[in-house]
């Protein structure tokens, strides 16, 4: 479509003459380039340059930015160089190149790998210890809330935790029973299975029963919610600090912890313990249905057995640890929310770790509580 | 350059679009002419920024052609469209930066995927564009979020520039910014406009932009377009709309 750019050297006398044609556009810059550093590096015999630019079809930023390389390069080693020929409506964007560029530009901040290595640990330590501390002081935050809730209850956002309740607890019934249940039915395949070789089929259902009422009811449901809710929570937060939505409540002369942390909090410390039982039940459901369909143990044994084995205590330690483990989801995904900053990339980054640390948290949790049940040996 | 040629860049043609009921341009015809500036106004709702939208493809269409460089939009191949998108750039009303991108590899970004070119070339273009646009050199490594609103209309008037494109789409480009800063702004688009002889379709609401920038006016109003010449032809029209916009009681105090 367009004519690919030339630049060829004449001589005449001690006059350097360079005639440009084609079009000195975007499309051939990468082949101007080439041609422009070639001629800033030819020999001079004086010191006269004449760039005839008359048979130039089009000119744009690239083509006279190049143009204004090659000039300066040879007014550097001294020589004078004029531009003849070029169109007159092409005059006003060489003069506007001439302008640019003319203190070196900063380079681009470069750091060794090495020492961007040593950086990054450094964040990362900082970081956990300025997150527990973060996380502590929302704790705090909302407890204040807490206690100006408790003097003035009509300032209670209910609307808004019923609103999350529905979101958090009862739209997740569904994905939760579904996934515990096939757990359950995992976990009891693989018991017979493997117990079968002992004859200790009927062990299975102990373990069942222990196992799903004191750990995986409550730690599988955990994570579902951490993947589910708490970045939900980072990335509505976090969205609405992007968008100055929590400065303007600010304003208002209201806390985003009042407004948007505590109705959070709340929704997910009443539909955890209720999400941990339903989540258990399907589980053992999964697991008597599995029992009786592939090991043949008919339901009523199943029953029996598990009544046995199971009391409630097993029952009670698993739901007692589903609002702590709720609270800790809530805070670490508020706490990230509200440290988003400007881009879209940080939105993500903090979405990504509100999961991570909510997860991790959640299982170190629940060792601590292990080891506390021993310890007062239920 | 800076005179209007007779040839039209893009021509919109009987253009119909709608979201569900809801029908916002009816029937719409509009030739944008090489080398003018044509600002688009019409009350807030009444399809401005659709019709921008639905010329650069962001927005499907009901029925009616559209025209760009004579290449017809609705029965042109993906190769011919992405060789075309080369030729216009568009600066959102937001700005719309890549917030992850810092300012320098925001206007390189464009640069960087269609062109094959030196790191030297691309950092010495990014860094004439910007000053182009009135900025310094201090603000290439920055990030978007650390603009203010003015620097980062700036920025992505420089990302649109980016590939020399011959039509800019400018989407309310003064919005939010103070008088004085918007003035300028109108210059630098009038200066811009002459050095690269860029053809530029501005949506605005700015009546001293209308004043002193624009070539042609266009007014959308009932899903069409009910007046366009220059600012003397909307100053004599009688359709109502028109005749509050640009002889009332703002506009006598812009006038002074």
């Amino acid at each position: 479509m367009t004519v690919r750019p030339t630049l060829d050297e004449r001589r005449s006398g001690e006059r350097l003459v360079l005639a440009a044609t084609g079009a000195w556009t975007v499309e051939h810059a990468s082949e101007l380039e080439p041609l422009i550093d070639a001629a800033s590096g030819t020999r001079l015999k004086g010191r006269l340059v004449r760039i005839d630019m008359g048979r130039v079809d089009r000119l744009d930023t690239f083509g006279a930015w190049l143009i204004e390389r090659l000039l300066r390069a040879w007014h550097k080693r001294g020589a004078e160089a004029t531009i003849e020929g070029l169109p007159d409506h092409y005059r006003g964007l060489l003069t506007e190149v001439h302008h640019v560029n003319l203190t070196t530009p900063p380079p681009a901040p470069s750091y060794s790998r090495l020492g961007a290595m040593l950086e990054n640990v450094g964040r990362a330590i900082a970081n956990t210890g300025g997150d527990l501390v973060r996380i502590v002081h929302l704790l705090g935050e909302t407890t204040v809330a807490l206690m100006r809730v408790a003097v003035r209850p009509a300032s209670f956002r209910l609307t808004s935790v019923v609103h999350h309740l529905d979101r958090v607890g009862l739209q997740a019934v569904p994905i939760i029973l579904l996934i515990t249940f096939l757990l359950g039915c995992i976990i009891a395949q693989q018991g017979i299975f493997h117990f079968r070789r002992f004859g200790a089929e009927l062990y299975v259902i102990d373990m069942i029963g222990i196992l799903v009422l004191r750990e995986i009811g409550v730690i599988m449901v955990s994570i579902m919610i951490a993947g589910r809710s708490g970045s939900a929570y980072t990335a509505e937060l976090g969205a609405m600090k992007m968008r100055e939505e929590i400065d303007a409540l600010r304003t208002m002369g209201f806390g985003a912890v009042d407004v948007l942390v505590l109705p959070r909090l709340v929704a997910l410390m009443i539909a955890m313990p209720i999400l941990t039982f339903l989540g258990s039940m399907a589980a053992l459901y999964g697991g008597g249905l599995v029992c009786w369909l592939y090991g043949g143990i008919s339901p009523e044994i199943f029953v029996s057995r598990l009544k046995d084995a199971i009391s409630v205590d097993h029952f009670m330690v698993g739901m007692i640890k589903a609002p702590f483990m709720a609270l800790i989801i809530g805070l670490v995904a508020c706490t990230e929310g509200l440290q988003v900053k400007g881009s879209a990339e940080s939105l993500g980054l903090h979405t990504t770790a509100s999961v991570v640390k909510s997860v991790f948290l959640v299982i170190v949790t629940d060792g601590l509580f292990a080891m506390f049940f021993a310890a007062i040996g239920k | 350059m800076a005179q209007a040629g007779n040839e039209a860049v893009i021509r919109v043609r009987d253009l119909v679009v709608g979201f569900g009921p809801v029908t916002v341009l009816d029937r719409l015809s509009l030739d944008v002419f090489r080398g003018e500036i044509l600002g688009f106004v019409g009350g807030s709702g009444a399809g401005k920024s659709v019709l921008m939208r639905t010329i650069i493809g962001l927005l499907p269409r009901r029925s009616g052609s559209i025209e760009v460089f004579g290449l017809n939009l609705g029965t042109s191949s993906e190769k011919e469209r992405r060789a075309m998108e080369r030729r216009w750039g568009i600066l959102f009303q937001q700005g719309a930066l890549f917030s992850s991108l810092t300012v320098r590899q925001n206007v390189q970004f464009p640069m960087r995927q269609y062109l094959d070119l030196s790191d030297r070339l691309l950092d010495e273009i990014a860094l004439a564009k910007l000053q182009m646009v009135g900025l310094t050199t201090d603000v290439a490594d920055k990030f978007p979020a650390e603009l203010s609103g003015g620097m980062t209309k700036r920025v992505a008037l420089a990302r649109a520039l980016a590939l020399d494109p011959e039509i800019v789409f400018l989407d309310e480009p003064t919005s939010g910014l103070d008088p004085i800063g918007a003035g300028a702004f109108d210059d630098l688009i009038r200066t811009l406009q002459r050095t690269l002889g860029l053809t530029v379709f501005m949506v605005t609401h700015d009546l001293d932009s209308l004043h002193t920038v624009c070539d042609r006016i266009a007014v959308l109003a009932d899903g069409r377009v009910v007046v366009d010449g220059p600012i003397a032809t909307m100053l004599g029209s009688e359709h109502p709309w028109v005749r509050q916009y640009f002889r009332g009681k703002r506009t006598r105090a812009a006038a002074g």
